[in-house]
């Protein structure tokens, strides 16, 4: 019984970390050709400084809203598992998930209808759309934390503040880095829409592109906001090896 | 070190006031070893919890170490005790070092001095501390976890320790070892320990004192072997077992029972001398010893008499002979494999020192009845709890 399950799920494992970057080169090779085919690296090249420019103003909208929001919820998530306010925590958890239902361009038009347009209603409404990820996996994250960690804790001689510190929130962090990275990878793709309220950033080439029926100049800011999107998710991923203690990492042993 | 006083616990559920507590009083001694015992939910670990204050008590007063724990802030009580639990609760974000330093740093120590504490601690543990300090609790064993537990428990050297279910989740091999090696550090740590377990032969082993509790009242708080010899009432001699007698053997060494008179002939002497040891010592054999006085071998009165030679020659092989410091379960336990009556005893170097015999045995364990049968003929005895009614069981 034992070998055959090892029989099965050996080939299945060993083979993948070397397919996966050579599928993953190929795939990247072969867009490249096509891609050059179409021209689209001479429209880009012809558009750099436009790209750069609101590439630029993308990634502040993603750092100011994305920062705020992690501002926000990461002590709102913890204040959440307080003793004091744990009764009400997951009505509050069930507001923010009805919250989060609502469609960001209707948070959008939302917040262009209070706050006007411009930057401060698109850094709103980009606020809104990301926190709910933070809080949720800060709360679980921190309650997920075993009873028995706090308790020993306690028994040792921890004040709560240590406990926090040392125990809960040390313990959380990869569930915690986990929610921050899915709500900056939607942020970062979030950001085209607030060129609608006249927030700016990639969205103004994407929109552009496609109203004037033009797919080079769509490309050249939807492609930029793809790449934008991964290297946000790795700069999260690097920054999370660095923070989470090697102890609660998941895989490696 | 630590006397409970009237010390009771009632939570107020939604069924209701529940009892957790009832007046449970004790003292424990410094140094000692004491095991609350008893099936689960019979307040053991309220009782244990009240004592370090995780369960703030109803009534009563706890003193530890002369100080009573109300007059002292929890969080500082607290860092005075080691704590132990079952699930161990080392921390996964941090390196056995850094758990091991948890204590020491909240008292302010240097990182080198919690270094050098950690390091000597791991030693301690038998884990070396080149390997271990900078490991992760998930990269350890459940065996290892539960030493650097320990280990954590013991980082600021406090006077008592306090372990709910210490040993309780790890596979019995591993545990017996663990029991072992603790033990082992008490006898030069000598901290003064509350311990719960729902074990009886943990109990037995590890107690200077056992407290068994039920709904919540303290039932009897004595010596191991008064628990196994005179279970106070019914529940108690139901909870220790129909074998509890047999479990008194634990507590027994084979140097309790050894019988030091015991003859011996050397192998060159005549078979008529090895004849009159025997009858002056009024028994039916005699061992063989050689040069350094290790047993070589037994001679048998029927195979001696009326005939000649040297002892040497009519020589029969030996049972097995026991160590002194061996504890007598063991003992008795080679008795029955060799279906013999009597076994020869040596010490470390192997030399034969005695002999103990199975009327030995029996007679040792019958001391304490009759010694109880003679004070509860006398009325108004002080002593301990146990109703006369029960020693008869005990000693079935």
């Amino acid at each position: 019984m034992k070998t055959a399950l090892a029989a099965r799920y050996v080939p299945r494992f060993i083979p993948l970390p070397p397919l996966l970057p050579a599928l993953a080169a190929a795939a990247l090779f072969g867009l490249g050709v096509l891609v050059h085919a179409t021209g689209l690296v001479d429209e880009m090249a012809s558009r750099w400084e436009d790209i750069a420019f609101l590439s630029q103003q993308h990634m502040e909208l993603v750092a100011i809203s994305g920062g705020l929001a992690i501002l926000c919820g990461v002590p709102f998530g913890i204040l959440l598992t307080r003793p004091a306010v744990r009764r009400m925590a997951e009505n509050a958890m069930q507001v923010l998930n009805i919250g989060s239902t609502i469609p960001t361009l209707a948070i959008l038009a939302l917040s262009m209808s209070v706050l006007g347009i411009g930057e401060k209603p698109a850094i709103f409404a980009l606020w809104a759309a990301t926190l709910l990820p933070i809080v949720r996996n800060t709360y679980t994250g921190i309650l997920e934390v075993p009873r028995h960690l706090i308790e020993a804790a306690t028994g040792m001689g921890m004040t709560p503040l240590q406990i926090l510190l040392r125990v809960e929130i040390p313990n959380a962090l990869y569930v915690m880095f986990a929610g921050i990275r899915t709500a900056l990878a939607v942020n970062v793709g979030t950001v085209p829409l607030a060129f609608l309220i006249g927030g700016g950033g990639l969205g103004e080439l994407i929109f552009t592109g496609i109203d004037l029926n033009e797919p080079g100049m769509m490309l050249s800011g939807a492609i930029p906001t793809a790449i934008l999107a991964v290297l946000t998710d790795l700069v999260v991923a690097l920054v999370a090896r660095f923070v989470v203690s090697r102890g609660v990492m998941p895989g490696d042993r | 070190m630590i006397t409970l006083d009237n010390l009771t616990k009632i939570f107020n559920t939604s069924m209701g006031p529940v009892t957790a507590a009832d007046r449970v009083c004790m003292e424990v001694g410094e140094g000692e070893v004491c095991v609350l015992l008893g099936p689960s939910g019979c307040g053991k670990t309220t009782t244990l919890k009240m004592v370090n204050r995780l369960i703030e008590k109803t009534s009563g007063k706890i003193f530890v170490g002369g100080r009573d724990t109300d007059t002292i802030d929890a969080v500082e009580l607290r860092r005075t005790m080691g704590y132990v639990i079952q699930q161990i609760g080392l921390f996964p974000n941090m390196t056995v070092e850094e758990n091991i330093g948890v204590v020491p740093r909240m008292l302010g120590w240097d990182s080198q001095r919690i270094r050098k504490r950690a390091v000597e601690l791991l030693e301690m543990m038998a884990l070396s501390p080149a390997v271990f300090l900078r490991r992760y609790p998930r990269e350890l064993s459940g065996g290892q976890q539960q030493r650097v537990g320990v280990a954590r428990a013991l980082a600021a050297d406090p006077p008592v320790l306090i372990m709910d279910e210490p040993f309780g989740a790890i596979d019995p091999i591993n545990r017996e070892v663990i029991q072992d090696e603790f033990l082992k550090m008490q006898q030069t740590l000598r901290k003064t320990i509350l311990f719960v377990s729902h074990d009886i032969d943990e109990a037995v082993k590890m107690a200077d004192k056992i407290a068994i509790f039920r709904g919540g009242k303290l039932e009897q708080f004595d010596s191991p072997d008064n628990v196994l010899a005179h279970p106070a009432n019914s529940f108690i001699a139901d909870f220790v077992g129909g074998d509890r007698t047999l479990k008194r053997l634990r507590l027994l060494k084979v140097r309790d029972v050894l019988k030091a008179d015991a003859p011996s002939v050397r192998p060159d002497e005549a078979l008529e001398t090895a004849v009159r040891r025997m009858h002056e010592h009024d028994q039916g054999h005699i061992v063989v010893t050689d040069a350094d006085g290790c047993p070589t071998g037994c001679l048998f009165l029927a195979d001696a008499v009326g005939r000649h030679g040297s002892a040497g020659d009519h020589a029969r092989a030996l049972p097995s002979p026991v160590r002194l410091d061996a504890d007598l379960r063991s003992a008795v336990s080679s008795m029955f494999t060799h279906d013999a009556e009597w076994l020869p005893c040596v010490d470390e170097s192997g030399a034969f020192r005695g002999q103990i015999t199975q009327r030995g045995i029996t007679h040792r364990l019958g001391d304490t009845y009759r010694a109880a049968a003679l004070t509860a003929a006398v009325p108004a005895d002080e002593g301990r709890p146990a109703a006369p009614q029960h020693f008869r069981g005990a000693a079935e």
